[in-house]
Formats: structure tokens, C-alpha cells, sequence
């Protein structure tokens, strides 16, 4: 027997359950997504995003996009370290993706005959197929095209999981971005009252497991092949050399800072498709933060630090009140500074006194 | 692959007029110290599923079983390489450490091989014997293998309106097959032999094939091939059930199978191209 608060409790519980539980879409035919309107994006390289309305202004439409695999080497540190990345679109992260809910994501996804690997992709926002991965694995010279319907708000990590060893390897070769699927009436804050950004950026944070040589330098290779056998070796001691913010040590910091200005609402949109990470920003903080991503759960407020499981992607809202450089790192510091896992932000405006002011200038100590 | 694939269905067997099975045991590797068993194989002809992924109307089609013929005699190593063969490789320049950290047998097959590694193995030992060695492709292996050969995994199903029953069916052929992982190498010979004489196929350890992986798009019509891409950075390699691996992996339990339990570990077996005297005999006979 259930007391009335339980009851109560259970029918809330309830209909909080059906309003967060995907349609069922049994009814809706191939005519009927065919009919749809078409939007075709083009994707920009993190951490910008492609422009989008935050609150949609027709129904649902099948958005069209499009990604090209490359596998390139890239430059990871100052001092040379080369990783045989394989990247969706050229980036490390791949581009973030923003739709809305219900929306169709259309990707055709293109392995172009002068890679060497076979890929696929996995939307952790998709449902089935193993995120898509069964039905989208394409050699060099194929490409494909996956639609899946974005029943869920939130950000979502996307990554590359053909098979086996292939899956982590892939991973922390820089094979992993987001999308993001908002409300079709945008985003709101714990109080379910609208809130919007001005500036949107995309941080992906990579781990990355380098081979050293004898002497204790890193290791280069020919190919992502010839360097498997020993990245395996290092990736199993699960210590990586490098976690960096968009595929290299300092891709987001000096020319290439993120800018702000007093005033100006900030979304950052983070995510981590291996390991946890734990974002930090000195001097600031985050407004409202969907820690685990996504937006059916009310934001947290006034966080300090916040937590990306691994396997996820978060975001957290911050109006910036004071101007200056901010320091946006993974709070474990070791990782921020020692294996380079900060950006920053330029942040420009009017000081605010009251918030914070230097009372009296460093002076040697007062004595008695 | 060719486009010519399906055409073969017509004209195999016809000259299949020498009884399959019939082999004859050779020592080679002349120039070699220690020379290696070689058995040869009697022109013959086979019925086996094609490797690599077949689509129609874009969706997954069974592989489809073709009779392929063997025109010439095959020799073919009556045991895998081993860990004693790979070595002299290794110890002279030829090859790279085979990725193996397990004390293995020195007469047991050489395991912790990739691809690379298999057909730098092949060169070296061309240049050391005279004679032209290479891998097998698919079918000659199947051929060679002959009922140790198991391929495909049936019993798979592909509803054109439910992708997800050839996911669940191939998961639970596999899991019905109940393939007890079986680590470790032993002594060659150790599988038996099969009814070509040879020894030890699709024991604990599978064997590169030359064979690239494809994806074959077959006509809607059903009268041939539309479309193929082949990835030759991936290999086929036959055992216990065939897998696929990219080219430079050398550790079969770290998986590759397109479906269940990867191979237990990554091995080969060379073929003897030449003119040498097998050949000449059989052509004295008229044969070949
Ligand atoms: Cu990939």
C-alpha cells in the first residue's frame, strides 16, 4: 500500500517520463520524412560553430551534413611531437554539429581513396546501430550517408568505433566531436525561463599516447600503421603523454584565444570521448551548467569546476562581468599545464570595483 | 577484384580431370640449411564463399558461393612458418621482431605476426632459397585447407526491413559455435592433418591470405557486379572462421572478426611460385 505522497510522487515521476521520452515514430512513413524541408549546413572548425538559430522558427526539417575523413599528420605540441591523426573533417575535434529536436541528421560521410583505414561513425545522440556505427563503416573510396532522428536535447559525443582494437586507437587519434541537439525553444535555465548565448565556442579535449624512443623522445612514424603496435603499448598504461583542447597545446590560447567582451553570454560546449575531464574557469564561473550535457535536466548554478565523464560532452553558460584573460582549464592542474590542457579567453570591458580591487598594493610587511 | 568474379561459375570444372586430394610430399628451400616441407597439390577445383562483404540494393547479401578452379599445381608449406623459420629472418636484417612476449616452442608457428611482417618474410626467404615464395590468396588457401576450411559463418540472415536480424543472427551463430579461446602455440603438427596431407590448418593460429578485403555491390538485376571497392589495407585470414585485419595488426586476440571471437593468434604459410620440377613434370604429363 502507497501513501498519497508516494502516489503523488510516482504519477509526477510519470508524466516527467513521458514528456522526456522520445515520440514513438512507428507512424511516421519514409513519405513523411521525405516531405520534410531540406537545410544543408557547413561546418566550420572548432572551436567556432556553424551559424543556428537557438530557438527554431519552422517544425522539424532533415538537416544535411556533410563530413570528409582525413587522416594527416599533425603537430600536437611546440616541440614537433607528431601524432598520425585520423580526424572527421580536418579538425581535432571534428566540427560540432547543431540541430534541434526532431530534426532528421542526414551525414553523408566520405573515406576519400587516399586514406589508408577503414571508419565509421557513432552518435551517441542517435538510437540503434550501435549510434550508427553498424551501418556507416566505409573503406578508402566509399562513402556513405546515415540519417537518424535527433529525439533527445542535449550534447553529444560522436566518435569513430570500427571494431575491436580500432575503436580506442581511432579515438585517441582525434576521431571524436559533438553535436548538439537543443530545444526546439532553445535553452532554459533551472527555472525553466529562456536563457541565450552570444558566443558559442567548442572545446574538444584529446588525450594522446606517444610512443618515446630509448632516450625518452617521442617517436615519429611513417604512417598510423607503423606507429600501432607501440601506441597500443602506451594507451594501455592509460597515462597519456598529452591532453590538449582542440588536437594540439595551445590551439586555444595567445593568437588563437577565444574572445569576449563584459557583458557577452558565453556557451562552451566541452567534450571528452575517452576519459574524464573536469573544466575550470579561473576568475570565472559557470552560470548554469548541464554537467552531463543534456537539457531535459535543469542546469546546475554557480558551478566552480564541473565534470565530463568520459564518453561525454557538457556544457556550461557563463555571462562574463569582469574583463582580462581567463584561463579555461581541465582542473586536474598537472594535465592544464603539464601536458596542456588550457585555453584561454580575452576578455575585454570596464572593471568592476566592487566585485573585486586591489586594496593595497604588494609593500613589504608591516611591522607591529 | 575483378569484375570477372561470377563469370568463373561457367567455366570452372573444366579441366578438372586430375582427382583432387592427390599430393605429393617434396623438401625445398635448396639454398637453404634447413629445408622446409613443401607439399604439392594437384590441380583441383573448389566450391567456397567469396571473402569480403557483398551489398545488393545497399543492403548485406549472404557471400556468394562460387566454384573457383585451380589450374596449376600448388606448393604449398605443409607446416606454418615457425618460430625457428622467422628468426634466421629476424636475425638477418630481413624481418622485425615478431610482437610476441609469450615463451613459444621454437618449432611451433611463428605468432605475433602482421601482414607487413609475413610478406617481408616472404621476400627474405625468396632471396635466400632462389625461388619465388609468396602468401596464398583466399582461395588457394581454402583450396589447400580443404575440410579444415570453415569461412563464413552461416546461418546469418539479412531482412532487408530489419538490419538488426543479421546483427542478432551472426551473433548467435557465433556464440552457438562456442570457439573456446585456446591461446597459446604448441609444436607444429600438433592440429593433425588434413586429407591433402598438409598439416595444422585452422588449429590455434590463423594464416594471412594475399587476398584484399572488398565490398562487392552486386547487381540489383542478380547477373553480376555493380560496384566493388577493394581496402588492401586489410587482409582476409583463414582458420577457424575467416576475419579481417587491417595490415599492420600482428595480435589476433586484439580482435578483427567481423563477427565474434577473434582469432587466437596471427600466423602464415608460404606458396612456391616456379617453374621448378613439379611444374615440369606435370606439364611432361600434360596437366597443366
Ligand atoms: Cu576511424
Amino acid at each position: 500500500m502507497f501513501t498519497r505522497r508516494e502516489a503523488l510522487f510516482g504519477a509526477a515521476i510519470g508524466a516527467a517520463a513521458v514528456a522526456a521520452m522520445p515520440a514513438f515514430s512507428a507512424t511516421v512513413t519514409q513519405a513523411d520524412i521525405k516531405a520534410l524541408p531540406r537545410e544543408k549546413i557547413k561546418l566550420v572548425s572548432p572551436p567556432f560553430v556553424h551559424p543556428h538559430d537557438q530557438v527554431a522558427k519552422t517544425g522539424p526539417k532533415i538537416v544535411e551534413f556533410t563530413m570528409t575523413i582525413e587522416e594527416k599528420p599533425v603537430v600536437i605540441d611546440a616541440d614537433g611531437t607528431k601524432l598520425n591523426a585520423m580526424t572527421y573533417n580536418g579538425s581535432i575535434p571534428g566540427p560540432l554539429m547543431v540541430v534541434h529536436q526532431d530534426d532528421y541528421v542526414e551525414l553523408t560521410l566520405i573515406n576519400p581513396e587516399t586514406n589508408s583505414l577503414a571508419h565509421n561513425i557513432d552518435f551517441h545522440a542517435a538510437t540503434g546501430a550501435l549510434g550508427g556505427g553498424g551501418l556507416t563503416l566505409i573503406n578508402p573510396g566509399e562513402q556513405v550517408t546515415l540519417r537518424f532522428k535527433a529525439t533527445r536535447t542535449g550534447t553529444f559525443v560522436y566518435h569513430c568505433a570500427p571494431g575491436g582494437p580500432m575503436i580506442p586507437w581511432h579515438v585517441v587519434s582525434g576521431m571524436n566531436g559533438a553535436i548538439m541537439v537543443l530545444p526546439r525553444d532553445g535553452l532554459r535555465n533551472d527555472q525553466g525561463k529562456p536563457v541565450k548565448y552570444d558566443r558559442i565556442f567548442y572545446i574538444g579535449e584529446s588525450d594522446f599516447y606517444i610512443p618515446r624512443d630509448e632516450k625518452g623522445n617521442f617517436k615519429s612514424y611513417e604512417s598510423a600503421g607503423d606507429g600501432y603496435d607501440d601506441i597500443v603499448k602506451v594507451m594501455r598504461g592509460l597515462i597519456p603523454t598529452h591532453v590538449v583542447f582542440n588536437g594540439k597545446v595551445g590551439s586555444l590560447t595567445g593568437d588563437n584565444a577565444m574572445k569576449a567582451k563584459v557583458g557577452e553570454t558565453v556557451l562552451i560546449v566541452h567534450s571528452q570521448a575517452n576519459r574524464d575531464t573536469r573544466p575550470h574557469l579561473i576568475g570565472g564561473h559557470g552560470d548554469y551548467v548541464w554537467e552531463q550535457g543534456k537539457f531535459a535536466n535543469p542546469p546546475a548554478k554557480d558551478l566552480e569546476t564541473w565534470f565530463i565523464r568520459g564518453g561525454s560532452a557538457g556544457s556550461a553558460l557563463y555571462t562574463f562581468l569582469q574583463p582580462g584573460i581567463y584561463a579555461y582549464v581541465n582542473h586536474n592542474l598537472i594535465e592544464a599545464v603539464e601536458l596542456g590542457a588550457t585555453a584561454h579567453f580575452m576578455v575585454e570591458g570596464t572593471w568592476n570595483d566592487d566585485l573585486m580591487t586591489q586594496v593595497e598594493a604588494p609593500k613589504p610587511i608591516a611591522v607591529n | 577484384m575483378s569484375l570477372s568474379i561470377l563469370k568463373l561459375v561457367s567455366v570452372a570444372m573444366a579441366a578438372a580431370v586430375v582427382p583432387v586430394g592427390v599430393s605429393i610430399q617434396a623438401v625445398g628451400g635448396h639454398r637453404q640449411s634447413r629445408p622446409v616441407a613443401v607439399t604439392t597439390l594437384l590441380p583441383g577445383s573448389i566450391t567456397y564463399p567469396m571473402p569480403g562483404e557483398f551489398l545488393k540494393d545497399g543492403r548485406p547479401q549472404g557471400n556468394p558461393r562460387l566454384e573457383r578452379q585451380l589450374d596449376k599445381p600448388l606448393e604449398i608449406m605443409t607446416f606454418q612458418v615457425s618460430v625457428g623459420d622467422y628468426a634466421a629472418c629476424v636475425a638477418s636484417g630481413g624481418c622485425q621482431p615478431p610482437q610476441e612476449t609469450r615463451a613459444i616452442p621454437n618449432d611451433a608457428p611463428v605468432t605475433g605476426v602482421s601482414y607487413l611482417d609475413a610478406n617481408a618474410y616472404a621476400r627474405w626467404y625468396s632471396e635466400a632459397t632462389g625461388d619465388h615464395w609468396r602468401l596464398p590468396s583466399d582461395e588457394e588457401w581454402a583450396f589447400a585447407a580443404a575440410e579444415r576450411f570453415a569461412g563464413e559463418f552461416e546461418g546469418v540472415e539479412n531482412d532487408a526491413n530489419n538490419p538488426a536480424r543479421r546483427w542478432l543472427t551472426s551473433y548467435k551463430a557465433e556464440v552457438e559455435l562456442n570457439i573456446k579461446p585456446d591461446p597459446l602455440p604448441r609444436s607444429r603438427g600438433s592440429f593433425g592433418v588434413n586429407s591433402r596431407g598438409l598439416s595444422d590448418f585452422s588449429g590455434n593460429v590463423w594464416e594471412w591470405t594475399s587476398t584484399c578485403y572488398v565490398r562487392t555491390t552486386l547487381a540489383a538485376d542478380g547477373t553480376g557486379i555493380a560496384s566493388s571497392v577493394d581496402n588492401c589495407g586489410v587482409h582476409v585470414l583463414e582458420g577457424r572462421h575467416r576475419a579481417y585485419m587491417s595490415n599492420f595488426v600482428s595480435d589476433g586476440k586484439s580482435g578483427g572478426c567481423a563477427v565474434g571471437r577473434p582469432p587466437d593468434n596471427l600466423g602464415f604459410r608460404l606458396i612456391r611460385d616456379h617453374a621448378g620440377w613439379a611444374n615440369r613434370i606435370f606439364s611432361w604429363l600434360g596437366i597443366v
